[in-house]
């Protein structure tokens, strides 16, 4: 089963912030191989974003254990991890540059080395021309851009998102949604990618992974088949109701945790 | 309203008319008697005053002892008080432990530490330091300690996030920066009481403006008074001038 391409692996996780009376998550089972694009869905305030930060280590597990690794070595100028936050959380004293090298900084990388990797992020999210602006300066799009570039900028073993365009226009949103497919489909990073949005999940994900209950845990485990995907399809359409009713509670995994649905 | 809308230009041009107003009002009730005649100098009288003490040497010498121990004071005050708030503020046993030291120490005026400050350094350029850097250093530890503790948190977990964990990092990272518009505050502030306090830290004699104003006063030379009272005036404009400039370009950022 543990294959090496493993990236991510949580075994039995769970937190609890008053000494194990109540749990936000419990009994938490993920494997992520490398390469691959994960949603993680659930209703809001289930405990998605902080699975997130355990996963990333900022946050210590009460119970179980998470692991990152990957058989690659790490190159200079690189972390496991980067974070996308939901609000972009730009630091406004540093320009869009300096926000996107922040990551790159404390790695023994020269100035110009730094800057030109920034930039090269810069040119990923287009956003070249801004490079001297500061954050005030930039619409919500533009500053959720930078918060993409300067995690793709530690060129990390795994992206994580934290509803990154949660707080977006629909306009922007979806401009923002397929410029990030075609970084994915050009960086093949592997990205665990946290949203209360069945669409927005069924549309990016290869793999869409259900967070519901209280306390919460892995109700439903499925894949998501073929791309370009069109969301209106019937297919698609019918994965979102079975997605629906599991978030909802209303179907019961059964004996099995993991609920896996037939390739579409 | 009716929407007038004043620019930076007219502010200027605004602030210069009311100066004059001011200057005509005094000088026609000097000249006219509707002050008693030797209670108030007439602005005419002044140049004179003004001139005398220039070409005399005293003017130029006053400012000079001055500046001494208020770039002194402002120095030391500035540093011990900034950074005094900053590490209260941001390690929570340093803040329990002297909130009551702070809160007995914090009302007594500069002025209350003269006699101490004549016993422990004497009368000389540290002493008069000594009182200037007292009253300098509160404001910039209230300055600091409020700048610290209203830090966005969230820009912690951003750092924390991208590798910068650990106080020196999450300093360098965050704090600073996200500080700096109240230090930068706290800083300016004290400028200005750095010159208040000027005059109380000369009041027992070390020379400077403070000293020379003291003089002329227990002589009722009110015209040597206000031509000092006017030279401080001038050289608070400046270094906040000045001050601001720096701090401009410190918070390009703020826009």
């Amino acid at each position: 089963m543990s294959d090496m391409t493993s990236l991510v692996r949580v075994q039995d996780a769970g937190l609890s912030h008053d000494g194990g009376k109540n749990f936000i998550f419990r009994h938490v089972d993920l494997e992520i191989e490398e390469g691959q694009f994960v949603a993680v869905l659930g209703p809001s305030g289930v405990g998605k974003s902080t699975l997130l930060r355990v996963i990333m280590g900022l946050i210590a597990p009460t119970e179980g254990t998470t692991t990152l690794s990957t058989a690659r070595e790490q190159q200079t100028g690189s972390r496991r991890s980067a974070l996308v936050f939901q609000d972009a959380r730009l630091m406004p004293w540093r320009t869009v540059r300096g926000n996107v090298e922040l990551g790159l900084e404390g790695l023994g990388l020269s100035r110009s080395e730094r800057h030109q990797r920034a930039e090269g992020s810069l040119e990923l999210v287009k956003l070249s021309a801004e490079a001297s602006r500061w954050p005030r300066q930039l619409s919500g799009g533009q500053r959720q851009r930078v918060g993409v570039a300067r995690a793709l900028t530690v060129n990390p073993d795994l992206l994580l998102m934290d509803e990154p365009f949660g707080a977006l226009d629909a306009i922007t949103r979806k401009n923002l949604q397929t410029e990030l497919l075609a970084i994915w489909q050009k960086t093949r990073k592997t990205v665990l990618f946290v949203t209360h949005d069945i669409d927005e999940a069924l549309l990016l994900a290869d793999r869409v992974i259900v967070l519901a209950g209280k306390p919460a845990s892995v109700r439903g485990d499925l894949k998501v088949g073929k791309r370009p995907r069109d969301p209106s399809s019937p297919a698609l359409r019918a994965l979102a109701g079975r997605l629906r009713s599991l978030i909802a509670g209303e179907e019961d995994p059964g004996d099995t945790p993991y609920w896996q649905a037939a390739e579409i | 309203m009716n929407g007038l809308h004043i620019g930076a230009g007219g502010r200027i041009g605004l602030g210069a008319v009311g100066l004059l107003l001011l200057l005509a009002i005094w000088q026609a009730s000097v000249q006219f008697h509707l002050v008693p005649p030797g209670l108030l100098p007439a602005p005419t009288e002044l140049w004179t005053a003004f001139v005398s003490e220039v070409s005399g040497g005293f003017w130029v010498q006053a400012i000079k002892d001055s500046l001494v121990h208020y770039i002194a004071g402002l120095l030391i005050g500035s540093v011990l008080g900034a950074g005094a708030g900053l590490v209260c503020a941001s390690i929570p046993i340093v803040d329990a432990l002297t909130g009551g030291v702070v809160r007995l120490l914090r009302p007594i005026p500069g002025l209350a530490w003269v006699p101490f400050a004549i016993l422990w350094f004497g009368l000389n350029n540290v002493g008069a330091t000594f009182v200037i850097a007292i009253s300098v250093f509160w404001i910039n530890f209230y300055a600091a300690y409020g700048a610290v503790k209203s830090v966005d948190q969230e820009l912690y977990e951003v750092a924390a996030a991208f590798g910068h964990r650990g106080f020196l990092a999450r300093l360098h990272y965050v704090t600073l920066p996200a500080a700096m518009p109240g230090l930068l505050a706290g800083l300016r502030t004290g400028l200005g009481q750095g010159w208040m306090s000027v005059v109380a830290a000369e009041l027992f004699g070390v020379p400077g403006v403070g000293a020379r104003m003291m003089q002329a006063s227990s002589l009722l030379a009110t015209d040597i008074v206000v031509v000092y009272m006017i030279t401080m005036a001038g050289l608070y404009a400046l270094t906040d001038f000045l001050f601001g400039l720096v701090r401009d370009r410190v918070l390009r950022w703020q826009g």
